[in-house]
């Protein structure tokens, strides 16, 4: 019965990653997979709504599920309806996450009158000239000098912006029902704009006619200057392919036209059936306007279709969920059924790698990109090389310890790159400077992969330290093992990293005409060469035995750590592509950890519970 | 005799050594770039790396104690310390060719390093659209011009580099019927100037000629932030050959035009600027272009259009600067690097690097070495693998 364990395991994470392909059940009889297909033009990038509503909610409340006051547990793009449709409902959902005490005092909240910490747009009202009032003191100052009070601040005002422009990006929230408005203005549209011409060339013309037609041109000014989303294509024909439109700037140029285009129309048509609960003229206008749409762009609406079942699948919570099994699976098999459960420890963490495999694939296809782009897509692509050689590792050894750092660096950096999309959209488009593929391709794709071996050396060497210290499990084959990976990947780490290092000077050199320039994040990934140098030298010269290079490589992951996120706090330097500083307190707390683990390293033998004569 | 020699040679070919200096170097390189964000990218550089020795002044004195072993000091134990260990330790065999590939290419890269911080100099070009320029500009330097024009056909400039006059020692340039010299204290390496009111606080200017005296110098501390550029003023007594003073001028970087002096029959004109670095050929903006993705402000592309006019008329074309594809012409190459008034004005950026080729020949070795020793370490790992399995087999 045993060793039909691993086959079990095997068969059932494979039917649950295979299960990321089904699209659930819709709850409503709305087409909500349709409408959140649609695609539209934000930040540079065609995507679909799915993804808006997706980003928002992360941004605005760190995460993606919401759950309306009465208790129903919304999709992302449900949410979304009611934001574009139905503002009435959503001025009510709490979705502003405030975890700032001050900043929840300037709105004389308390927390228990939030949803874990979540407030609702009617809630904050009251005090939103106040908001403004300390946002705009906040802007007098450098933004790495702002307090955390003020951070908070700007971030708020943030996010009730996103809000409000979700609002006006469909239609104007102060509209009993937009599209007889639409419709009037159609109405008025050829005698208003006779008036207006009348007037502008000083004949005579009909002052009622000339008022409704600039009643019209007013709330559609400020309506394309508010919304957010680009959901209307060029027109066919057009020479510019890429100038999108919102629904205002569409109504807009209306006036020069004569007539209003058929998708401000047609998502007229869709709010006004969705607010009239009338699901199957909804349904039915997505689908026509989608058909509308695949005519003349079919690679987008695939795309879109695509990016949909990607938002859906989640790879990356599922691949996370599959590492905290593995690991358990591999430390169980120290203690029992070593062989079968080594096993299916092994296959857990080879299903989460081809899970995450097919996430980093399927953003490389969407983006049309290499893997890494941003810091988001390096925290992924570190984790997805960690768990490559931690795999290849546990193929060599099969002892489990491949899978258990394997299956930790992999968590830990979906964790970490969980954490980073909360600032929006994750595949987001390139600047200027960094717009070159080979480059990407090479010297990032490269130097991430050298991160991907620190970090698994590193967590190697923490499994051999707290192996050896606080269990009995470290015999000396083991050691020895261990010991032969960690410097086998510190070797590989070596070569990734000076080679990654090198290219970069290369891509300097051609960009900006210097190889090195003493830049922040050329000088961390020096530190990270500088430092597998010292660990080689060090074995080599004999300085260090066993203990000495585990402790040398756990350090390593202090190094490593400063170059990927410490020099980006700093806020200087030319690759400024990923500033944040809210990082700083994981990454001390990460710091001290690791120190502490050397500390435990350090302990003299003697002290250790391993390696001791029987 | 014999012994301590051998102690020296020992000593200074020991991974020890190399252990140490590798880890000092780590230090240095963490340190200044935490400094960066106090000191900017330049004087960092300065400060930690293109010297001996890390210096610190004790508060309140202007001594120098070396604190900390400077960039030249540990790249340049660095590189004996490996010289010496591949002499002393490996004899030449095929198992470590790769290395010593490795470490011929660490060598080649410190020296290129070395080589570029003594003899590359980088300036930037300003180009106004339709504009016309032969000279580009140094980020940092400052001089103070003498431009002669005398005559009418062609300008004699005199340049002093701004280190130089700052001294106030007097300045002497035996083709110049004057003689130059700051007034004690009176050299500001940053500042802020203002027209003076009729209500101004201050006391009368120290300048009697020129626009000085209109004008009221507030003496600042310098900055090293990236986006804010210090700007120098001085106040310069100017005296003729004949021992009569010429006024007194001020100086400034502030100062929009240069200031007009009539020395008998010759005619001056006084600037301090940027230091410009002429070359033997003209560069026109026709151009400039910066897409942005649609529907954002984040920028696409920038690219310069411009024409190359040589001296001698024997250059005379078109070409388009930008990212990663800069323009290499008379030993300089040009880099699409900003931008400014309204899309209007571009900023190339100017290098002149006779070693530039150095890290690519070193890269070439490095990456060489490494593949070698990679792949030997491998097959051995492999061999080992197999050798193993074929003992457990019975």
């Amino acid at each position: 019965m045993k060793r039909y364990i691993p086959i079990i395991v095997g068969i059932l994470v494979a039917a649950f990653a295979l299960s990321t392909l089904r699209l659930p059940d819709s709850k409503t009889a709305f087409d909500t997979e349709k409408f959140g297909t649609l695609p539209i033009l934000v930040n540079g990038r065609i995507k679909p709504l799915d993804t808006v509503a997706r980003t928002s909610l992360l941004f605005m409340q760190h995460k993606q599920t919401f759950k309306r006051p009465d208790g129903t547990r919304l999709e992302p793009v449900e949410w979304l309806l009611d934001v574009f449709f139905r503002p009435d409902l959503s001025d009510d959902y709490r979705h502003f996450r405030i975890v700032s005490p001050d900043v929840l005092a300037l709105f004389s909240l308390r927390e228990e009158d939030g949803d874990h910490f979540r407030y609702s747009f009617n809630q904050l009202r009251p005090a939103i000239q106040e908001l403004e009032r300390q946002a705009e003191l906040t802007f007098e100052i450098e933004s790495a000098l702002r307090t955390p009070f003020q951070k908070s601040v700007v971030q708020l005002r943030e996010q009730m912006m996103l809000y409000h422009r979700l609002k006006h990006s469909m239609q104007l929230p102060d509209s009993e029902d937009f599209l007889a408005e639409v419709l009037r203005f159609q109405e008025v549209l050829p005698a208003g704009v006779a008036a207006a011409r009348a007037k502008s060339t000083g004949t005579e013309m009909n002052e009622a006619d000339f008022k409704s037609i600039l009643d019209f041109a007013n709330r559609y000014e400020f309506m394309a200057s508010m919304a957010y989303i680009l959901p209307v294509p060029p027109p066919e024909g057009s020479a510019d392919g890429t100038t999108w439109f919102n629904i205002g700037q569409a109504l807009q140029r209306a006036f020069e036209k004569q007539a209003i285009d058929a998708h401000v129309m047609a998502y007229a048509a869709m709010g006004h059936a969705y607010r009239a609960g009338s699901h199957e003229q909804f349904n039915e206008i997505v689908r026509i306007h989608s058909e509308q749409f695949e005519k003349r762009f079919t690679d987008k609406l695939d795309r879109s279709k695509v990016e949909f079942r990607f938002n859906h699948a989640q790879p990356f919570y599922k691949a996370s969920i599959l590492f905290v099994l593995a690991f358990l699976l591999a430390v169980f098999s120290w203690l029992k059924w070593p062989e079968e459960l080594g096993r299916s420890a092994f296959w857990v963490v080879l299903v989460a790698f081809l899970l995450m495999t097919l996430g980093i694939a399927t953003r490389m296809w969407l983006e049309a990109r290499p893997p890494v782009t941003n810091l988001y897509s390096s925290a992924l692509f570190v984790g997805w090389g960690s768990v490559l050689l931690g795999l290849i590792l546990e193929r060599f050894f099969r002892n489990g310890i491949g899978s258990v750092t394997a299956s930790t660096v992999g968590f830990l950096c979906l964790v970490i790159a969980h954490n980073l999309s909360f600032t929006g959209d994750t595949m987001e488009m390139m600047r200027a400077v960094l717009d070159d593929n080979f480059w990407l391709a090479t010297h990032v794709v490269v130097i991430t992969i050298g991160y991907s071996a620190m970090f698994l050396a590193g967590f190697l060497a923490i499994v051999y330290v707290v192996m050896g210290t606080i269990t009995r499990r470290l015999d000396a084959p083991t050691a020895d093992a261990l010991t032969r990976m960690v410097y086998g990947i510190v070797c590989f780490a070596t070569l990734f990293s000076l080679v990654g290092t090198i290219l970069g000077g290369i891509w300097a050199d051609q960009s900006w005409g210097r190889f090195w320039g003493w830049d922040p994040k050329e000088n961390g990934a020096l530190l990270i060469v500088l430092w597998c140098a010292v660990i080689l030298h060090s074995r080599w010269g004999g300085l260090v035995r066993q203990r000495g290079l585990m402790n040398l490589a756990i350090l390593g992951n202090v190094v490593t750590a400063w170059s990927w996120f410490g020099v980006n706090m700093l806020g200087v330097g030319l690759h400024s592509y990923g500033f944040m500083d809210s990082a700083f307190i994981p990454l001390v707390v990460f710091g001290l950890s690791q120190v502490a683990i050397v500390g435990l390293g350090s302990l003299p033998l003697p002290m250790w519970r391993s390696f001791k004569a029987a | 005799m014999k012994l301590i020699l051998d102690q020296f040679r020992d000593f200074f070919s020991s991974l020890r050594l190399t252990v140490a200096l590798l880890v000092l170097s780590i230090i240095l390189v963490f340190v200044a770039t935490l400094d960066q964000v106090n000191l900017g990218i330049w004087a960092v550089q300065e400060k930690y790396f293109q010297t001996f020795f890390v210096m610190k002044y004790f508060p309140g004195s202007t001594i120098p104690i070396p604190v900390f072993p400077g960039g030249y000091t540990i790249g340049g134990m660095l590189l004996i310390n490996l010289v010496l260990a591949h002499f002393e330790r490996f004899k030449p065999q095929w198992r470590k060719a790769g290395i010593s590939l490795t470490h011929a290419g660490i060598v080649l890269l410190l020296v290129g390093e070395l080589f570029t911080g003594l003899f590359s100099d980088e300036s930037h070009m300003r180009l106004d659209e339709g504009g016309t320029k032969n000279f580009s500009e140094s980020f940092l330097k400052r001089e103070v011009a003498v431009i002669e024009t005398t005559e009418s056909d062609f300008d004699i400039i005199t340049s002093i580099p701004i280190d130089r006059i700052a001294r106030s020692k007097p300045v002497d340039v035996p083709e110049l019927p004057f003689v130059l010299r700051v007034r004690e204290g009176a050299f500001y390496p940053n500042s802020a100037l203002a027209m003076r009111g009729p209500n101004m606080p201050q006391g009368p200017s120290i300048a009697n000629a020129g626009i000085g005296p209109q004008i009221a110098v507030t003496p600042m501390r310098p900055t090293y932030k990236p986006d804010e550029v210090n700007v120098p003023s001085m106040f310069v007594d100017i005296t003729g050959r004949d021992g009569a003073s010429l006024g007194t001028w001020l100086l400034s970087t502030m100062l929009s035009a240069p200031q007009e002096l009539t020395v008998g029959a010759r005619k001056f004109r006084l600037d301090l600027r940027p230091t410009r670095f002429y070359k033997d050929f003209n560069v026109t903006l026709i151009d400039f272009t910066h897409d942005k993705y649609p529907g954002t402000q984040i920028p696409k592309n920038f690219s310069s259009k411009v024409r190359v006019l040589s001296d001698d008329r024997s250059v005379d074309r078109e070409t388009l600067i930008y990212m990663n594809n800069p323009l290499r012409h008379g030993g300089f190459t040009f880099y699409q690097s900003g931008f400014d008034n309204n899309d209007t004005t571009s900023v190339l950026q100017v290098v002149q690097n006779p070693g530039w080729f150095l890290p690519y020949a070193a890269c070439a070795l490095v990456t060489l070495g490494l593949l070698i020793q990679f792949g030997i370490h491998l097959k051995g790992f492999i061999a080992r693998r197999y050798a193993k399995k074929s003992e457990v087999t019975p």
